[in-house]
């Protein structure tokens, strides 16, 4: 067997970023099961997938915005204040569902000016969207919240509160809708149309463009399928805690969001990595997470362990993948 | 007939309040040696107020209290909202020193972030009144709860719930905010310094969660998991604690494990966690009393404006409420709409 494939490079050269962070969490899980007591349990196993479902949903939502290469930092204080809105409402009297269905086109509607403005107005997305996170958690915050923090008092008891909180055969509910986002969203990138543009805009935008993509009607319904998928995980989060923080929004939870979607391989400039690296890297951080925890490391050096070993994954992805001129796109950061 | 005459007495009886208090603004009031100079006093001065933030209870019921007597005595109040961020607060002090209000109010986020603003300030002779969270200078007032004190009851509380004659395990876990925060820095150690008598008692976690319920969550399930029989959390502020209620009863072991928070005793954070179990003992430092602590502080200031700023520090430390579901007297909590509309 030849250790070089057709191209001439050594087989070893196409390990992928993937495939090396998939090593790394294998090895931390496997060094957490050995010497951590209770690490190895089904219901830890589950509680730890359930601790990072809210990053993995949102990071889906970031993945198929950066796949096309843009990228969505208004995501966190939309869902914070698109969640926030719908529980004020509740609270005040009005049916959950109706509640849910207002907080969702608030949603939307952020979305949608994203998407208008990186499509039409042609504005940069990492500015658009800087800009829209401010904007709308100020305006959300200002007209129509009272407080920062919203209770989940209307609906608590009932099946609104089982999203967040609920259980199906012993899995966490949160949980199954992780993963039924993902699937939806791997069929959604694979296997239809706006999702091959998706690819193929991420690529290519100019090449998209002349072989007849719609291109700004595709970057559209990114950015509101990115706010769509974060009201979802905003009422995962706010029924798993019965409240909504909208301070959320200015925390660095968003820069975590882009860690898992980057770490699992999936490159800033578009076109690359599959839904499955958002997995890995979800899987990676929970499970740091999650064994830090159990050994109660002090919390400064959870930061530290935490970003040394994302430092180590990257690290090994530029030795084994070096850039070269084919790799290095234009717009990549 | 009786209705009538009812009515009649509710306007005589508004008619008379109306009257009262027309009469405290007008010039027609009766000196009675002290009130006019009082009075005078706090007209037309300037108190500014820079809070960690608006938009939730402690600082929004602080506010109302400065409002009320802002609009009462003909005083302006300026509030600044850095909005968490520690940078936008400073800016927002330096500013104000060069705008030289006559009473500065501040709200610290942790104990450095404006030890030199503090300093500054009195330097430039603005009295400064530092609310609820010490700061490192210690300016010409401080309102607010002695954290070390909470720590200790919360402890004690933990050891009665855990200790040797309750039958349980004795593991606990803390759950702490921001670790430069004085909740943290005095909190700890009261924590330690209790269980030093209490070997029975061990700290199986010692985590901290940003203020953040969902960390506060998902590090509270985590904890949960890998010591099946702990006994209680410690937690350091109600408005996180939230998370590691709802972690406790996702587990579905509520009453089982019990959560010891604090806060500033606001009904929809303290007292309806009490009473749906989810908190078991709370300490609350009363902000609505606080307000009250503030507007009779920044009053006094104004009155008689101290000859050289920041070289007597009054410590008004709030007395505390211990709320459990059998100290849940109506009062025990109060109302943030109610404070709002009606004053502290």
């Amino acid at each position: 067997m030849s250790l070089f494939a057709a191209s001439g490079k050594p087989a070893w050269r196409y390990v992928q970023q993937e495939n090396i962070v998939i090593a790394i969490t294998a090895i931390v899980f496997l060094g957490f099961s050995v010497t951590l007591n209770n690490f190895l349990t089904t219901s830890n196993v589950l509680s730890l997938i359930q601790n990072v479902a809210i990053l993995g949903i949102l990071g889906l939502a970031m993945a198929q915005a950066i796949i096309g290469r843009g990228i969505d930092l208004s995501i966190v204080a939309n869902m914070a204040v698109s969640v926030a809105a719908t529980l004020q409402l509740a609270n005040g009297g009005m049916p959950i569902a109706l509640a849910i269905a207002l907080g969702l086109a608030l949603a939307l509607v952020i979305g949608l000016i994203n998407g208008m403005l990186i499509a039409y107005v042609e504005i940069p997305a990492i500015f658009a969207t800087l800009a829209m996170g401010t904007a709308a958690y100020g305006f959300v915050r200002a007209a129509l919240l009272n407080d920062n923090l919203i209770y989940l008092k209307a609906g608590g008891d009932g099946w609104f509160k089982w999203i967040g909180s609920g259980q199906i055969v012993g899995i966490p509910s949160s949980v199954v809708l992780f993963g039924i986002v993902a699937a939806l969203m791997h069929v959604f990138l694979h296997h239809s149309l706006p999702g091959r543009f998706i690819y193929a805009m991420g690529d290519n935008p100019l090449a998209a463009r002349t072989t007849g993509v719609p291109v700004r009607p595709t970057i559209v319904l990114q950015y509101v399928l990115s706010a769509g998928v974060a009201f979802l995980a905003g009422i995962v989060m706010a029924t798993s805690v019965d409240s909504m923080e909208t301070r959320i929004a200015r925390s660095n939870l968003v820069y975590d969001v882009i860690l898992v979607v980057v770490i699992g391989g999936i490159g800033l400039s578009g076109g690359k990595g599959k839904i499955r690296s958002v997995l890995v890297g979800t899987l990676l951080i929970g499970t740091l997470l999650n064994g830090m925890t159990i050994m109660d490391v002090q919390y400064t050096l959870q930061s530290i362990i935490k970003s040394l070993i994302l430092l180590v994954a990257i690290i090994v992805d530029s030795l084994v993948n070096p850039r070269d001129e084919q790799t290095s796109q234009q717009g990549d950061i | 007939m009786k209705s009538t005459l009812k009515k009649l007495g509710f306007a005589l009886l508004l008619a008379a309040a109306t009257a009262s208090f027309a009469s405290f603004a007008t010039a027609d009031e009766p000196d009675d040696g002290l009130v006019k100079g009082a009075n005078a006093a706090l007209k037309g001065k300037k108190v500014a107020f820079v809070p960690i933030a608006m938009g939730f209870d402690l600082t929004e019921a602080w506010a109302a209290g400065l409002k009320q007597d802002a609009a009462l005595y003909g005083y302006e109040l300026t509030i600044r909202d850095p909005n968490w961020s520690v940078d936008a607060g400073a800016q927002a002090i330096t500013q104000l020193i060069a705008e030289k209000p006559d009473v500065l109010v501040i709200h610290p986020p942790e104990i450095q972030a404006y030890t030199r603003l503090v300093q500054r300030a009195n330097a430039a002779g603005i009295p400064v009144v530092t609310m609820n969270l010490k700061s490192g200078a210690n300016g010409d007032a401080f309102i607010g709860a002695d954290w070390y004190d909470i720590a200790v009851k919360q402890t004690n509380a933990v050891v009665k719930l855990c200790g040797k004659d309750s039958g349980k395990s004795g593991k606990i876990a803390v759950m702490q905010g921001v670790l430069t925060n004085p909740t943290s820095q005095y909190g700890i150690q009261a924590i330690q310094d209790v269980l030093k008598n209490h070997p029975d008692v061990q700290i199986v976690s010692n985590q901290a969660a940003d203020w953040d319920a969902s960390k506060a969550h998902a590090i509270a399930t985590t904890v949960l998991k890998a010591n099946p029989d702990l006994c209680a959390f410690i937690g350091m502020w109600d408005n996180m604690d939230v998370g590691v209620a709802a972690a406790i009863k996702e587990a579905g072991k509520t009453g089982q494990v019990y959560v010891v928070s604090s806060g500033g005793g606001n009904q929809a954070s303290a007292c309806d966690n009490i009473a749906s179990g989810a908190f078991t003992t709370y300490i609350s430092y009363d902000a609505k009393g606080q307000a009250r602590d503030l507007m009779m502080t920044v009053r006094s200031l104004l009155e008689v404006k101290p000859e050289s700023a920041g070289v007597h520090t009054e410590a008004l430390y709030t007395p505390l409420k211990t709320i459990t579901k059998d100290t849940l007297y109506t009062g025990a909590c109060w109302s943030l709409p109610d404070v709002q509309k009606y004053g502290p």
